[in-house]
């Protein structure tokens, strides 16, 4: 398991896929869900800066494991993303209509929503004081017929 | 990272986009072509060279496509199969017009 420690700023984005990129490189990863991957590492970080802590800037720790392939499945990339925030959780959020015209749509939760469409599993818990929200990703790599098509 | 790059010609505003359109770079995005916005009656993003879109980057896509309605289109070509899957899980394909 891999550890990343930083201020929740949307400056620190950077460090976040750097850190992320490190998982994705040694997996063969295809692009098409190293994009899935940064959007929702994106999405989930950014709302931390934003909101967790209100008007204060805090911490946020990002841990990463790999569970390796077995004979019937592609390696699975695990990120769990902390923060001692508000008490929230995302997943409660209603989803966004994304039938609206352009002229009435709003892109309030529309990040949260790309999560929970493209990863294979997104969990909540709130303990001793941290928000944990958890993607599960596997990655088959590109070249092989599962990974090009993926889950999703 | 995201490089820009517009051109105006008799009102149509053209940016080429080339990079990461995050929440980091839409600001930059937004800021850039506020100028122009304000003259040109239709817009259109190259994004042949555009890698990656999240939501802050579709915010951006909207808000301007919601200035230039009325007096001209707004159109993003050359769309590459990861951002184009981006704009299908959000229902943007509908919304926007891709070339």
């Amino acid at each position: 398991m891999r550890e990343l420690r930083l201020e929740a700023r949307n400056e620190n984005l950077d460090r976040v896929l750097g850190f992320l990129e490190e998982d994705l490189e040694p997996l063969n990863c295809p692009r098409r869900v190293s994009v899935q991957l940064h959007i929702s590492a994106e999405e989930i970080f950014v709302n931390i800066c934003n909101y967790a802590y209100k008007d204060s800037v805090g911490m946020a720790l990002i841990r990463s494991e790999v569970i390796p392939a077995t004979e019937t499945e592609p390696p699975e990339l695990v990120l769990t993303f902390i923060d001692q925030g508000v008490p929230f959780n995302p997943l409660e959020r209603e989803d966004p209509d994304v039938t609206l015209s352009g002229m009435e749509r709003k892109i309030g939760g529309l990040g949260i929503y790309m999560v929970k469409k493209r990863m294979d599993q997104v969990t909540y818990e709130y303990r001793d004081g941290s928000n944990m929200l958890t993607i599960h990703k596997r990655i088959a790599p590109a070249g092989d017929q599962q990974g090009e098509n993926g889950s999703c | 990272m995201l490089d820009i790059k517009k051109t105006m010609e008799e009102g149509k505003l053209t940016v080429t986009l080339e990079g990461r359109l995050d929440t980091t770079t839409a600001r930059e995005l937004e800021e850039s072509i506020k100028p122009e916005l304000a003259e040109a009656h239709s817009v259109i993003f190259d994004a042949a060279k555009l890698q990656y879109i999240s939501s802050a980057g579709l915010r951006v896509l909207l808000a301007t496509q919601k200035t230039v309605n009325g007096r001209g289109e707004m159109v993003i070509r050359n769309v590459t199969n990861e951002v184009r899957e981006i704009f299908e899980v959000t229902g943007f394909t509908e919304i926007l017009t891709l070339e």
